[in-house]
């Protein structure tokens, strides 16, 4: 045992940046997963059997092979088949938007499904359409079961975006790679990456428990 | 006002009803009867469509409802149904509850929803609970609301699917009460129903359904005295 985190003191601001690398990429990523999502959702709600098909399609294919591979893919073979040299952070926000939004439509559309089959008979037997059906009853109720689904699907999204780092963009891992390959030392920056990594994902956690137990509360 | 002709109804292999033709008329309460699994409730969904007959011919007020082109959500306006269940809207108050559909469906103002929807909710004596949210109230309260809030659309005919079966004993009494005081307001209700004593003393007639056939029909009391098939005096044994 030689541990010594005073030489990876200087490199903690270096380090630091990482943080707002992450989050910023993370933050782009939820924006595109959730709007897509929410998009192939309600192709999977709705009774055309083509946006069905194509929506189950692309979330059998997003969530059937893995993330790194979808990231090399992106960031290598566009070059290669359109000659566009994609941007680092532009194939990065991509991979991870378009893989998210698979989990997220699945999540969208378990929580409606889980809405109790009757109000939509109650709404039906009242003559309501479907679109203020959908607004007005459904997803409202729908929400609290997806709220806390997608705070978890977030965390996780944090959390796998350390993936990034292989295509050379300089997140918080890589980051920590790098000054690990400066000093010599491995264990002090991974470690410190670790617990910034567990610090982001923590005040997550509980951002998630406190809209879990608000919903709860309006039972 | 309600014609069936030769309804059939199929759910995969089990064929549910079996070429029920009936008719309903004006003013009349009707109370349907039969074991579980009769196919009494699945009739009372095919009159407003929630169920699509597989075969057979459903007219009201003489227009075939049956049509492929017919617009369901405007037959539906005309037609109230309250379930075993309630469901009413949980995440809405008991007044928003009664005054959503007539403002989306009909297109009238919150002013004019909310005058409808108050005269209603006192009548089934529920004036103190407006602003409360379903999850206050108890079994009888809920299925209260329900028919108010069926009623605020000011349909022609009521449909109800076992509108006590879900409520505890005591809770039974108010809930029938009201349905009472509806069918002396001359309302064309369809009652899928197991309260015999109700069938007995508020509908003009009875329909016997099993096994998804209407096997006797006709007013009540003749109908509980002196049951014309084995099948209907086995069940009356039964549950009287």
């Amino acid at each position: 045992m030689n541990l010594d985190f005073s030489q990876i003191v200087p490199y903690i601001p270096f380090i630091l940046k990482g943080i707002w690398a992450t989050l910023e990429f993370v933050i782009f990523s939820i924006i595109i997963g959730l709007v897509l999502g929410t998009l192939l959702a309600l192709c999977k709600i709705s009774g055309v059997s083509l946006l069905k098909w194509v929506a189950n399609a692309y979330t059998s294919i997003f969530r059937g092979t893995p993330l790194i591979l979808q990231l090399m893919i992106i960031y290598y073979a566009i070059p290669q088949l359109t000659g566009y040299d994609i941007p680092i952070f532009l194939s990065a926000v991509l991979t991870f938007g378009l893989n998210s939004a698979a989990y997220v439509s699945e999540i969208i559309r378990a929580g409606i499904m889980a809405v109790d089959k009757g109000q939509m008979e109650a709404a039906e037997a009242l003559g309501i359409p479907y679109r203020p059906m959908m607004l007005n009853i459904i997803l409202p109720q729908a929400i609290k079961n997806i709220l806390p689904a997608l705070l978890n699907e977030f965390i996780t999204l944090t959390k796998e975006s350390a993936i990034v780092s292989t295509i050379g963009y300089l997140d918080l891992m890589r980051r920590a790679q790098i000054v690990g390959a400066d000093i010599y030392r491995n264990f002090e920056p991974l470690l410190l990456a670790g617990a910034i990594y567990w610090v982001m994902v923590f005040i997550l956690t509980k951002i998630g428990q406190a809209v879990e137990r608000r919903l709860r509360h309006s039972d | 006002m309600i014609k069936t002709k030769e309804i059939k109804k199929v759910f995969g292999n089990n064929t549910v009803l079996k070429n029920i033709t009936a008719s309903i008329n004006q003013g009349e309460v009707v109370a349907v009867i039969g074991p579980s699994g009769s196919g009494k409730s699945t009739f009372l969904r095919c009159l407003n469509l929630l169920e699509e007959p597989t075969s057979g011919e459903i007219y009201i007020n003489d227009k075939k409802i049956t049509d492929k082109k017919v617009d369901k959500l405007a037959i539906r306006k005309n037609i109230g149904m309250v379930f075993q269940h309630f469901h009413l809207f949980p995440h809405m108050t008991v007044l928003d509850n009664v005054t959503y559909a007539p403002q989306k469906v009909k297109g009238l103002s919150k002013v004019e929803a909310q005058k409808i929807a108050k005269e209603l909710l006192a009548k089934v004596g529920l004036t103190d609970k407006e602003s409360a949210y379903p999850n206050r109230l108890s079994g009888g309260q809920k299925q209260r609301v329900a028919i108010a809030r069926a009623l605020a659309m000011e349909p022609e005919i009521m449909l109800f699917d076992e509108p006590t079966s879900a409520l505890d004993p005591e809770m039974v009494k108010e809930v029938l009460d009201v349905m009472k005081d509806l069918a002396g307001t001359g309302m064309t209700m369809v009652i899928v129903t197991h309260e015999m004593n109700f069938a007995k003393e508020v509908a003009d007639k009875v329909m016997f359904l099993d096994d998804g056939i209407l096997l006797e029909e006709g007013e009540p009391k003749a109908f509980f005295n002196q049951p014309k098939t084995e099948r209907a005096r086995d069940f009356l044994d039964k549950v009287l």
